[in-house]
């Protein structure tokens, strides 16, 4: 009984417990595998796919993926490495994302990630959207040019807040996070810089207003160590960061 | 008078005194719709109080469905089918006429509020296209004659409903039976066979029988029958996946309009055997015009004893079918986007595992099968599995429906045992000089010439009965076009790849028919397709490159043709790009345009 079965991630070998996920396993391992739309509080949702990994020849995302015993995970390997770049390099040129321009340069999950992947450029062609910039709520400001619709702010405001004020409308490239409320504004709806959906955003979607550049660039939490080493920004891995940096 | 002062009474009506359930609410848009053109603002309010859910929520499943709509459509709601057999039958001339005529842009309201004409994914009338939907109506064989009398119909504001009767006529064409359309069986044969045989038995039937599921992926039915069995819950459900929207595929329409009785009948089997009692027949929304037709064979089964409690006098088997209607979203052909949307969701494909045969619609464990596959299970009920057997290879048992169109001389339905060639298949269908045939559809395979003598089988070249020809004088690339667009408006936007990826992929494609791109852009077409077919999450974005992939191996010709003779093109047409300076400034003189070399 006390047998644990494991599997190897790139050689090295990983114990699991039952219904753990390949994520799962390697976070509590403390071994690194890139993700965005992941965060270990939350349901897994499997969207950004960049947590991609290659088990027995086939691609799946480790969020996602029952750990299995005896399987051989493809982590780092150069394959993998190059698809997560190109997904990072897709969700840049899907939204508009300036990081020297941005507040949360510095602490922000997705250009962790691209940095870690060794991402240099966008490469595609930008689609440079249109988006509105929300700014009706008291406390906090949703910038949507930043969003990439991981929807941890979904599930944080329906699963831990019970409030429900984000959801996602359209479709395909017309996918769009939108507020729960009369006029569509947040300042209209329930939310609170205290929710749980104010404190899970990895990129810089949602702002806490009053706090920007509370902690100077250069001194934030992945201008001192890389992702793989200090873990999500809020949540989920070893560091936290302060909002807005 | 306003119309929509009846619309508080209506959903009233809709919903029930009771307490609403929430997993009816694409069913009541769609009827919302489906009476008012369009779902207004106070509906979405009356509907979150009724069914207890945000409003967000129910916008966001109203801004997934193609066929759904905030502001109102016109009067007459003209939808062209868009599939590239119907612009090659000449959809986009007569829709031009019918624009003209009527003095109306494409997809924007006239100002009357008239009509509405736009375009639509395929609407599965291929063997008898140009087709188009009006107001939700199929109205085929579109020609000039047809386009005429439409506007003059639009403009007397004739109701549909007195519009000529053979507008509506869809013909079956069925060009070659086999054993499924010959040995059809009598109702409740394959009923009277599992209570004489029993569940085990007849499993047993069904894994011998080598039954492997017809809308392509070809998973083995009596394991999946099998797994949900085994799967211990409060209850179990069937559904039968009748949103045929692979382009190019007609087969289940046909089987709907003049087999639905062995439809019915399989998925009753099928609840039998899983104890399931309650099923669904997910329909697409395209097919509106089968629903009537369904619903009175549905009643004239209970009537019969085939459906509703003890049936066939067998107390304990309890079973009834609802039939659900899609609302124009190709994903939710796939089963876990279609057990989503059966759910009233918007139709994103689930994580799997787990599977639907142990956690499917409303989390319990479901089956679900194609319209041909509940067809065949029935008949090997009755028939056994030899008669399965009999055809086919050892691996693809029995026979296989095919929907062909495009250039040929009898497009139709043909039903040709497992393992026919393709070759043989295009003399059949009379269909000459030939340079390709896309076999099972916009996410299939290009086959070429040189390969026309492989076989339709699940070992060689697999299919769910899409099969459409293009002769010598076609451009390969009109085709690619077509799907690429196709694939980036039919991605439900769930995963980066395909949301993303499909889009690039669109644009790259439009590059190269412009005749703009380089071999660079070539290059990206397959990293991206690659990319793609790597880490999608679901068959959607892992086969929506494959026509790319398979054109650019196939016919690299049909692109380099098309190529600037450089190493890098930018992806933005530069003189297109001032054009919102030249507006701006208010100038168009030769100063604001740019001489591009070419």
């Amino acid at each position: 009984m006390s047998e644990t079965a494991s599997f190897l991630l790139d050689g090295m070998e990983i114990a699991f417990e039952e219904g753990d996920t390949i994520m799962d396993a390697a976070l509590r391992a403390g071994a690194y595998i890139p993700h965005l739309c992941h965060n270990p509080e939350f349901t897994p949702h499997g969207s950004c796919r960049v947590c991609i990994v290659g088990v027995n020849g086939r691609h799946v995302s480790a969020c996602t993926q029952p750990a299995t015993a005896g399987a051989e995970v493809e982590n780092n390997s150069a394959g993998v490495m190059e698809q997560r770049r190109n997904l990072l390099q897709m969700l840049f040129v899907e939204g508009n994302h300036v990081c020297p321009g941005c507040e949360v340069s510095g602490s922000c999950q997705l250009q962790a990630v691209a940095y870690y992947c060794n991402m240099l450029s966008p490469h595609y062609t930008h689609f440079f959207p249109r988006r509105e910039v929300d700014a009706s709520h008291p406390d906090i400001v949703i910038d949507f040019n930043r969003c990439i619709l991981c929807e941890l702010c979904v599930r944080a405001s329906r699963d831990v807040d019970g409030k429900n004020v984000f959801s996602v409308s359209g479709r395909g490239i017309g996918s769009h996070l939108v507020i729960n409320s009369p006029s569509s504004k947040l300042g209209d709806s329930e939310f609170a810089a205290t929710d749980k959906a104010a404190h899970v955003c990895p990129v810089g979607a949602i702002l806490h207003r009053n706090r920007g550049y509370g902690r100077p660039i250069g001194k934030r939490l992945y201008d001192l160590q890389p992702v793989s080493v200090v873990g999500d920004m809020h949540g989920g891995g070893k560091a936290r960061k302060t909002d807005n940096g | 008078m306003d119309k929509f002062d009846s619309l508080d009474t209506f959903i009233g009506q809709l919903t029930g005194s009771a307490t609403a359930d929430p997993g009816q609410l694409l069913q009541y848009l769609y009827e919302i719709q489906y009476r008012y053109s369009c779902i207004p603002a106070r509906a979405v309010e009356l509907l979150a109080v009724r069914l207890g859910m945000p409003s967000a929520r129910i916008t966001g499943v109203i801004d997934y469905y193609s066929f759904l709509h905030k502001a109102p459509r016109g009067e007459f709601d003209i939808l062209f089918s868009d599939s590239i057999t119907d612009h090659m039958l000449g959809s986009r001339e007569l829709m031009q006429q019918l624009c003209e005529r009527l003095g109306v842009g494409k997809g924007i309201p006239r100002a009357d509020g008239r009509v509405t004409i736009d375009t639509t994914s395929c609407t599965g009338i291929c063997d008898q296209g140009p087709a188009l939907l009006v107001n939700g109506w199929t109205v085929a064989r579109l020609d000039a004659t047809r386009i005429d009398t439409i506007a003059d119909l639009v403009e007397a504001a004739t109701p549909v409903s007195d519009w000529p009767v053979e507008f509506f006529q869809v013909a079956d064409n069925i060009r070659r039976r086999d054993r499924l359309l010959t040995d059809t069986i009598i109702d409740g044969a394959a009923l009277q066979a599992l209570s004489l045989q029993g569940s085990d038995s007849l499993l047993d039937d069904l894994e011998r029988s080598g039954l492997r599921g017809r809308g392509g992926a070809g998973f083995r039915t009596a394991t999946k029958w099998r797994l949900c069995r085994a799967a211990e819950a409060a209850e179990h459900y069937v559904v039968c996946n009748a949103d045929e929207g692979e382009p190019g595929t007609f087969k289940d329409r046909i089987l709907l309009d003049s087999y639905a009785d062995q439809m019915f009948e399989g998925m009753t089997l099928c609840a039998g055997i899983i104890g399931a009692r309650q099923g669904y027949l997910y329909l697409r929304g395209e097919y509106r015009y089968l629903r009537e037709p369904l619903e009175a064979v549905l009643a004239r089964r209970r009537e019969a004893g085939l459906l509703g409690t003890a049936i066939q006098g067998r107390a304990g088997f309890d079973f009834d079918i609802e039939i659900h209607m899609g609302a124009g979203a190709y994903i939710c052909g796939e089963e876990s986007a279609l057990i989503e949307s059966l759910e009233g969701k918007r139709g994103i494909a689930r994580v799997r595992p787990p599977f639907p045969v142990t956690q499917g619609f409303r989390g319990q464990p479901t089956v679900v099968n194609n319209v041909e596959t509940f067809m065949k299970a029935a008949a090997i009920a009755v028939h056994g599995a030899a008669w399965m057997t009999a055809t086919g290879t050892p691996e693809s048992t029995g026979t296989k429906l095919l929907s062909i169109s495009g250039d040929c001389e009898r497009p139709g339905i043909y039903e040709y045992p497992f393992g026919v060639s393709i070759r043989q298949v295009l003399q059949d269908c009379g269909a000459v000089d030939v340079q390709a045939v896309q076999v099972a559809g916009a996410a299939g395979t290009t086959i070429a010439a040189a390969e026309f003598d492989r076989v339709l089988a699940f070992e060689d070249v697999s299919t769910g009965g899409s099969f459409m020809v293009f002769n010598a004088a076609r451009d390969m690339l009109d085709m690619v076009c077509n799907f690429a667009h196709f694939f980036a408006h039919e991605s439900c936007g769930f995963c980066t790849p395909c949301r993303v990826g499909g889009v690039l992929l669109r644009d790259l494609v439009d590059k190269v028919c412009a005749g703009r791109a380089s071999e660079f852009d070539l290059q990206e077409m397959r990293g991206i397709g690659k990319l793609m077919q790597q880490t999608s999450q679901c068959g959607l974005g892992t086969t929506a490159p494959n026509h790319v992939l398979n054109t650019l191996d196939k016919f690299p010709d049909s692109y380099r043709n098309r190529l600037r003779h450089s190493g890098f093109e930018p992806a933005f047409d530069l003189n297109a790009a001032l054009d919102e300076a030249r507006a701006i400034t208010g100038r168009s003189d030769t100063g604001t345009t740019i001489k591009v070399k070419s």
